[in-house]
């Protein structure tokens, strides 16, 4: 079983949220996405400042065995990224949702936010995922 | 639901990542691919590899069967015991398969192909016989564990009975021995020093309880290929197929030219090959900066594109390694296509590693 926060909104690629004080957006990959990954051993961040639109592929995780795309949730700029994944990407199957974060976003439209998961769906499309 | 070996519950217990392989339920990893690598690496492992396919080889005419059936020569294997890489060809000199044959004396060899060509092999056997006095008996009755690692004989022999360990101690490169059902043999798939064993099935079952109460990391699949990658081996249906030959695939020195009357299956076609010249040829290639170069990627050469038959991390060198089939004069410096940007590379020599030693030159750390 995977672990689910529940003060994290989440996508149906397995990207999650984290809305910040100041308005930004920590984003990450679900404890689902690092265990059906397996050990990540590339971690490739977006560039600071970059903009993207939602859907776009903007990071980039490695695995033993395959790559997978994080695609950008919610439009926005980037806003700072997780330096210590480039000698630890271990840091997202370890820690997922707190040492493991990805990157941050400054989303042009915090509303949007209100269209994903909170816990409970994300658990609920989990599960029919595995039917 | 696949096939089980007979350490399937033992795997489940130990907490296995079970996934398809050739039509096998096998492990892929026991927690921690990476983990398991580096324990093959630096001390022992063990391997079920039960899935292989074991043919026993005897009758009248073995010999010169073996002799016409595979690209190696078996008059080769001069003291009883003896093992043999080969490949076996189809006349236009591609792969059918790889394996080792072990000479057992007089007219009696065992050789053992890959799981997931078992069949094909199989077929390919019986159709090639007809005109030889032969009898093949697959042995799927045999457990297969492979013990791997700089510690993995001396682990593996406390478990023995006395006698047997010394001899096995003994042994030497691609040697054998067979004793009271037990067969090892000094051979592997991993570039370290250890043991392949066949035992039935009980037995093997003992045997693996030991190795694992005496601290022998189980491995799975996944470091399986990690570590033939760092080894600089050939993965069968992947770095070479039935469309390429031994010669387009850093296997030449396999090939058993003399003496030149010997006909075996594929020789005109690969001598052909040979005369007018050999255009591909497999190639390490280590990238440059981070990321990982996969099986199917793209590589520029100032000789030419080219194409990665198998990639992926090396836990050893902590950077990305693949073999690559490429323009065989191609050399130095080159790039592969990742995702959408060509990213450089260098072409070098393999084996990457070898008995726990990293042998390919690094000529800049990654920044």
């Amino acid at each position: 079983m995977s672990e689910i926060p529940d003060n994290l909104l989440y996508t149906d690629d397995h990207e999650w949220l984290r809305l910040e004080d100041d308005g930004s957006v920590t984003v990450g990959i679900s404890d689902h996405a690092q265990q059906a990954l397996g050990e990540l051993v590339f971690v490739e961040v977006p560039e600071l400042g970059a903009s993207f639109t939602e859907g776009d592929a903007c990071a980039v995780v490695e695995s033993v065995k395959a790559a997978s795309d994080i695609y950008c949730p919610v439009a926005g700029t980037v806003s700072a990224v997780n330096e210590a994944l480039a000698d630890e990407p271990e840091l997202v199957n370890g820690s997922p949702y707190e040492d493991g974060w990805v990157f941050r976003l400054q989303p042009e439209d915090a509303t949007v936010l209100d269209d994903l998961m909170d816990a409970e769906a994300y658990g609920r499309h989990l599960a029919a995922l595995e039917d | 639901m696949g096939k089980q070996t007979g350490l399937y519950a033992r795997h489940r217990a130990a907490g296995a990542k079970l996934v398809d392989f050739g039509g096998w339920d096998m492990p892929l990893h026991y927690g921690s691919q990476i983990d398991e690598h580096h324990a093959v690496r630096q001390r022992a492992g063990v391997f079920d590899v039960s899935h292989m396919t074991v043919v026993d080889i005897s009758g009248a005419g073995s010999r010169a069967w073996l002799r016409y059936l595979l690209a190696n020569d078996v008059d080769r294997l001069q003291s009883q015991g003896k093992g043999l890489y080969s490949c076996m060809l189809n006349p236009a000199g591609g792969v059918v398969d790889d394996l080792i044959v072990y000479w057992q004396g007089d007219e009696d060899y065992r050789m053992v192909v890959n799981a997931a060509t078992r069949d094909a092999d199989l077929q390919w056997m019986e159709s090639s016989v007809k005109d030889y006095t032969v009898n093949l008996r697959e042995r799927a009755d045999l457990a297969m564990l492979a013990v791997q690692g700089p510690q993995a004989r001396e682990a593996a022999a406390a478990f023995l009975p006395g006698e047997i360990g010394d001899a096995a101690l003994a042994l030497g490169a691609f040697e054998s021995l067979e004793r009271d059902g037990i067969f090892i043999a000094r051979t592997g798939y991993t570039g370290e020093d250890g043991w392949e064993i066949l035992l039935e099935q009980s037995a093997a079952e003992r045997m693996w309880d030991q190795l694992l109460q005496a601290g022998v990391q189980p491995c799975g699949l996944g470091a399986r290929d990690t570590l033939r990658l760092e080894a600089g081996l050939n993965l069968y249906g992947q770095d070479m197929t039935m469309n390429t030959s031994p010669l387009e695939s850093n296997l030449g020195w396999t090939i058993a030219w003399d003496p030149a009357d010997r006909d075996f299956i594929g020789r005109f076609a690969l001598a052909e090959q040979r005369a007018s010249g050999v255009g591909r040829q497999l190639k390490g290639l280590l990238l440059d900066g981070r990321g990982v170069m996969r099986a199917g990627q793209a590589v520029r050469t100032n000789s030419g594109e080219g194409q990665i038959t198998s990639g992926g991390f090396s836990p050893t060198m902590q950077r990305s390694i693949a073999l690559a089939r490429l323009p065989a004069d191609a050399a130095g410096h080159c790039e592969v296509q990742i995702r959408d940007k060509f990213v450089p590379a260098h072409i070098v020599k393999v084996p990457f590693v070898r008995n726990g030693q990293i042998k390919t030159d690094i000529h800049k750390p990654i920044e």
